[in-house]
């Protein structure tokens, strides 16, 4: 399904060299409220291909919102700014088709579909990703096979996966179950909202892995997390600070770590001190 | 698999709409005295069961239709409808002998009554309008000594039996549709199953309206004997017309010591169009006794049809130890009316029932469930659970439960849980965020939704129902 | 094949009336209408022969029409009862004889005797907050005409029901009390009403509560019943609630089994309003009660909560029905029996959301408890659900104390009997806490837990209950 030709070397991780090739997503001067309220004001990010970004905040900065106004939640009212994925208006595209566009939601609480199975969701999903793109519906074996490969690398139990969608999971699982499902959608954009929060070490662990593991030079991740903790077993290129609905410091990991040694108040300190 | 079926579904109109050309016996319309002698005669019954019809329409000639229903039902003229209506050869005794157009409609509708049947294991009587077409594998029941044929049929070949059972459960005088069903019901399905005979197949019933100006009253009785079991299927459809089309049925089911019957129902009448016109008007009977200790009687519905829907299958927990169950998915849109649920009625010791329903209402539609759950002085033990879903999609239509619970016996515990909402908007945003539309994603979340019930219904009546709410459904959400 | 005439056939038939009973009172009052008007307000006046005029055509419900599907009314309306049309003093000063005062709590308290407002004369009642009314609904509808016409029967005239209409006819008097915009009461109002005869009599009196935008007021409405001779009491309460305004009703019946008790609470509640209702009945005859609360506009909160503990052959139906009108309203209700010897209980809880009321969230509870196996309970809730974004539930159950609880009590020591006050008590228990006067709800634990040991919970020093 990787049929974009991408030259990009895996060594090209490094924020410190040029940023190379076209953009993924582009957001500029994002503005976004839900019941009124204006919770983003005026956002600007760039992905490109290969790249890991993290986005980290205090509560209530807007990290979750993001995650939603590009999925096209549609609680969330955008009032400015553009968003472009692929070259493509985001923001014109119904939340599906953004999600057949390749973005991938791993979301911080995932939904209960009691009597939907996971192996039914699974397939719907699929097929229409593929309706979409022009391919045919995909053949009962190749889907087993698939839903088998997938399981594996996030270790999931089979039980679970004949399972109803997140129904009676434990909060582990369903988030193991979002990185499946990560796994199975191949996305070029994949955000993940929260993933590590009410993991213990071994989830985490088995979560990261996953990730790493479906990272390739042509794809890319927002990790969108409160605390260093997940950026041990996820690596990114870009550490930006969400505050008050605006990024308003971008670093290195190294900028994680300071996070977490000082907490976000001399962010806010040093936003309320600039001119 | 079950699931993919949702898939291939992409029609939304009404699939069974067609009309089948063939000749048709039909009286003249009106109903009295002369035209419920007229039925009988043309079947050749005996003089009681002449004397039963006519007992039976002089009480309904004193009866009001029951208007305590969350119903809008339109006034029926019932001396404008014809009571009797057959395709007009008679007995057929092998498949050569059937009209070929006949045939036709049974296969459009899925029916086929031949060896398809053989392969999935199940006999089916067909009904088309009022009179028992053709009863498949009579033979090979036989040989267990089960019998299986068309009411006219059993009152020729069995009346002792048709007489010690009908009206048993369900009295000529119990209520209006009762008692007209019993004046001037035409045919149906009998089953007997003897002492200590399970039934090695499902036993099935297609229900077909087709001549126009016709009600349809067909009568359905079943009994189990000690020790056996059955498992009972009911089909229905009825063609595409503008006008609305009346079906008063009754069911009358009883079921002896140790005895197991299951009977399931997709109901898929005509439902009207999408402005409300034309349409079935399905007022039916539905009764079971468990008789003896330790029966057992589940009834599993997914009502889909029907412009308007009245219909309670209930169950009298006579013998001891004896327990029921009623599974229920109604759905109704555009303009369809259900008032739909069940009665359980304990009167044995340690009885126990069991209700599950679940209700979905789009479009204008109003959809109730209604139910009766009644504990008598002397029913030691008894136990209830009811759980009522009801989900709304769209903000026009309507959901709403009449739960009864009368209890009068200090041992009884009785529980009863209901909920309403609209479908989540959460599961629907998870869906599109995975690629589904929102449709596919409506589809999903209401099968999975209505899943506990189908999941009691055979395999091929499952399928069905997955097909059928999905259709039912479509053009609902915007 | 069917002719369909565009005639809907579901034109309710009131069918449902008492043949027989009727007569007699529909003689009295073409008699004597002149005096019943004439011993009333001519507010109360207005529609008095439309409210006899519908009565003439409904009669008294019986259990056949849905909403009185567990009332029976055929034995208390047997009795000869009289009325004082006429309006003849009360024998008895309440005020000196009545301490049912409920220890500690600090209240503005006032009596009806019967069907008529007994006349203030306690001090504390002086110091009312400025603008607030009390009174007698007959005099108070002579001194504020302007006040009361703008609300007296605008309730009560839209029910299609029986009792309701019988009660339009011939009451005469009542309490009533208004709190204008703002104004909070400090303290709770106590209304007494006492059964007060030596003969058979049936009293039919008219409440009419009025609060202002934004204001507050607890109401406790106290029944009982005096002389050992058959009363029927065929109360009409109407309240209207302002925007912003906070309203409690605490109805507490402690009435002798030989009391009819028709009991009809009409709530009207506009925007931003929050109205808690606790219906408790102790002890009595034959209760019915009818509350029906309307939400007129957005943003109420409503608590409707009762119980009842029932033995012998009492009788107890709460018919509730609260009807969302408007969207983003909560409402809540909390129903508990307990049900002994021959007695019978009945629910009805009538849900409805209407078209325009989205957002609406409404859950309702009734649980029952059946301690005897002669004892019966009908459980009726109702949901009728017209809007799509809501969220609605209830649940049902009639059964048994918790038998594993009670043996784990035994197991500790506790004796049976004992396990099992334990548990009823501990059953009635969240009703008890949505009383939201302390005195009030120390009083009822204390006289919850007397009743459930079987003694008749009379109030302490009360001359007259002996």
């Amino acid at each position: 399904m990787n049929t974009t030709n991408n030259n990009q070397s895996q060594t090209l991780t490094s924020p410190l060299l040029e940023r190379l090739g076209e953009a993924l997503l582009t957001i500029k001067n994002l503005h976004a409220n839900i019941n009124g309220k204006e919770i983003l004001k005026g956002l600007d990010l760039t992905v490109r291909p290969g790249e890991i970004h993290a986005i980290m905040g205090p509560n209530g900065a807007g990290k979750s919102t993001l995650a939603s106004v590009l999925t096209g939640n549609p609680a969330f009212e955008v009032t400015h700014g553009s968003v472009t994925f692929q070259g493509k208006d985001l923001l014109e595209l119904a939340p599906e088709q953004r999600a057949n566009e390749g973005i991938f939601l791993s979301f911080q609480y995932p939904v209960e579909i009691p009597g939907v199975s996971m192996v039914n969701f699974m397939r719907t999903a699929i097929n229409e990703q593929r309706k979409y793109r022009g391919l045919d519906q995909i053949s009962a074996t190749d889907f087993l096979r698939l839903m088998r490969e997938k399981k594996e690398l996030v270790e999931m139990d089979n039980k679970l996966a004949n399972r109803s969608v997140n129904e009676g999971f434990s909060g582990g699982e369903k988030k193991r179950n979002e990185i499946f499902q990560m796994a199975m959608l191949d996305p070029s954009l994949s955000i993940l909202d929260e993933t590590d929060s009410g993991l213990d070490i071994d989830a985490l662990r088995i979560v990261a892995n996953g990730v790493n593991k479906l990272k390739r030079p042509n794809n890319a991740s927002i990790v969108i997390t409160h605390y260093q903790r997940l950026l041990d077993y996820i690596i990114p290129d870009f550490v930006h600070v969400l505050y008050d609905g605006k990024i308003v410091k971008s670093g290195t990991k190294d900028l994680a770590f300071e996070l977490e040694e000082r907490g976000y108040d001399w962010i806010k300190q040093e936003v309320e001190e600039a001119p | 698999m079950a699931e993919d079926i949702l898939h291939e579904v992409t029609q939304a109109d009404y699939k069974y709409g067609f009309t089948t050309d063939i000749e048709t016996d039909i009286i003249p319309i009106g109903l009295n005295e002369d035209v419920v002698r007229l039925i009988s005669a043309k079947k050749n019954e005996p003089d009681w069961l002449l004397e039963y019809r006519l007992k039976a329409y002089r009480h309904w000639t004193t009866m009001k239709m029951p208007e305590w229903a969350q119903l809008k039902i339109p006034e029926i003229d019932y001396q404008s409808i014809s009571y009797y209506a057959a395709p007009r050869k008679n007995a057929p005794k092998n498949l050569d002998e059937v009209d070929p157009e006949l045939l036709n409609t049974f296969n459009k509708l899925g029916i086929p009554l031949e060896e398809q049947m053989a392969l999935s294991g199940i006999a089916v009587d067909a009904v088309m309008d009022s009179v028992s077409v053709k009863t498949t594998f009579k033979e090979t029941l036989a040989e267990k000594g089960i019998i299986f044929c068309s009411f006219s049929e059993a009152v020729e070949h069995h009346p002792d039996l048709v007489r010690k059972y009908m009206g048993s459960v369900v009295p000529h005088t119990d209520n209006f549709y009762a008692a007209l069903n019993t004046a001037v019901f035409s045919d149906g399905s009998f089953v007997y199953i003897p002492k200590g005979v399970r039934c090695p197949m499902e036993l099935s019933t297609y229900f077909r309206i087709n001549a126009m100006n016709t009600g349809q009253f067909e009568r359905t009785l079943i009994v189990a004997d000690e020790d056996s079991y059955v498992s009972y299927l009911e089909g229905c459809t009825a063609p595409m017309r503008d006008e609305n089309q009346l079906h008063a049925a009754i069911v009358e089911i009883v079921v002896q010591k140790n005895a197991e019957v299951k009977y399931s129902t997709v109901q898929n009448w005509y439902p009207g169009d999408k402005e409300g016109k034309g349409g079935v008007y399905n007022f039916v009977t539905k009764r079971g006794i468990c008789k003896g200790d330790n029966s057992k009687l589940s009834w599993t519905q997914v009502e889909t049809g029907s412009a308007i829907t009245w219909k309670y299958p209930s169950c009298i927990l006579q013998g001891d130890n004896s327990s029921a169950e009623f599974y229920s998915v109604a759905v109704t849109n555009h303009h369809q009316q259900a008032d739909t649920g069940t009665k359980m009625i304990h009167l044995g010791k340690n009885t126990s029932s069991h209700i599950l329903s679940k209700g979905i209402s789009a479009g204008v539609s109003n959809n109730s469930y209604r139910g009766l759950v009644r504990v008598a002085a002397n029913a030691e033990n008894a136990r209830n659970f009811s759980q009522c879903d009801s989900l709304l999609l769209g903000d026009k239509c309507g959901a709403h439960t009449f739960p009864y619970m009368e209890v009068n016996n200090d041992s009884a515990v009785v529980e009863h849980e209901a909920t309403t909402s609209k479908i989540n908007e959460d599961q629907i945003f998870y869906c599109n965020q995975r690629g589904i539309s929102t449709e596919d994603a409506v589809g999903l979340i209401v099968n999975g939704y209505a899943k506990e019930v189908i999941n009691k219904l055979p395999m091929e009546f499952a399928v069905e129902a997955q097909k059928l709410l999905q259709i039912t459904l479509e053009g609902s959400v915007g | 094949m069917e002719t369909i005439k565009n005639v809907s056939v579901s034109e309710a038939s009131f069918s449902g009336r008492l043949e027989g009973f009727e007569q007699q009172y529909i003689d009295l009052y073409k008699q004597y209408h002149e005096q019943i008007k004439q011993h009333s307000a001519p507010v109360m006046n207005v529609s008095r022969n439309a409210s006899f005029g519908l009565f003439e055509q409904l009669g008294f419900p019986t259990s056949k029409l849905e909403n009185y599907k567990y009332t029976d009314l055929k034995e208390s309306l047997s009795g000869e009862y009289g009325l004082n049309l006429n309006r003849l003093k009360i024998p008895v000063n309440p005020y000196e004889v009545f301490k049912c005062d409920v220890p500690g709590i600090h209240s503005y308290l006032y009596f009806v005797v019967n069907d008529g407002f007994y006349p203030v004369n306690d001090a504390r009642n002086e110091t009312l907050p400025e603008g607030v009314i009390i009174g007698s609904l007959s005099k108070m509808a002579e001194v504020h005409p302007e006040l009361i016409e703008n609300y007296y029967g605008k309730l009560s005239c839209t029910k299609k029901d029986g009792l309701v209409a019988f009660n339009g006819a011939f009451a005469q008097d009542g309490f009533f009390m208004y709190v204008p915009q703002n104004v909070q009461l400090d303290r709770p109002v106590q209304l007494i009403n006492i059964m007060r005869s030596d003969v058979d009599f049936m009293a039919n009196s008219h409440n009419l509560i009025i609060l202002g935008k934004g204001a507050k007021a607890q109401l406790l409405v106290c029944d009982h019943t005096v002389d050992d001779v058959r009363f029927l009491s065929n109360r009409v309460t109407e309240v209207f609630v302002g925007e912003n305004a906070t309203y409690e009703h605490y109805k507490l019946e402690n009435t002798h089994t030989r009391t009819t008790n028709l009991s009809t609470l009409l709530i009207d509640q506009q925007a931003s309003s929050n109205v808690l209702g606790n219906i408790i009945t102790l002890h009595n005859g034959v209760t019915r009660n009818t509350i029906e609360i309307d939400i007129d506009g957005e943003n109420c909160e409503t608590l409707l909560c009762g119980m009842v503990i029932a033995d012998k052959k009492q009788q107890v139906d709460n018919f509730t029905s609260i009807i969302h009108n408007q969207p983003n309203s909560n409402s809540r209700e909390l129903f508990k029996y307990v049900l002994d010897d021959l007695s019978k209980g009945g629910f009805t809880g009538k849900l409805y959301v209407a078209r325009d009321a989205q957002k609406t969230s409404a859950f309702q509870t009734n649980r029952n408890i059946l301690l005897n196996k002669s004892a019966k309970m009908r459980t009726k809730p109702q949901l009728e659900i017209y809007a799509d974004d809501v969220k609605c539930s209830h649940g049902a159950t009639i059964g048994q104390l918790d038998e594993t609880a009670k043996f784990y009590m035994q197991s500790r020591g506790i004796p049976e009997k004992e396990a099992r006050l334990l548990l009823m008590y501990a059953f009635t228990g969240d009703v008890i806490e949505n009383i939201r006067i302390d005195a009030l709800q120390d009083r009822m634990k204390l006289l919850v837990e007397k009743r459930l040991r079987g003694e008749l919970s009379k109030c302490e020093g009360c001359v007259i209950c002996q």
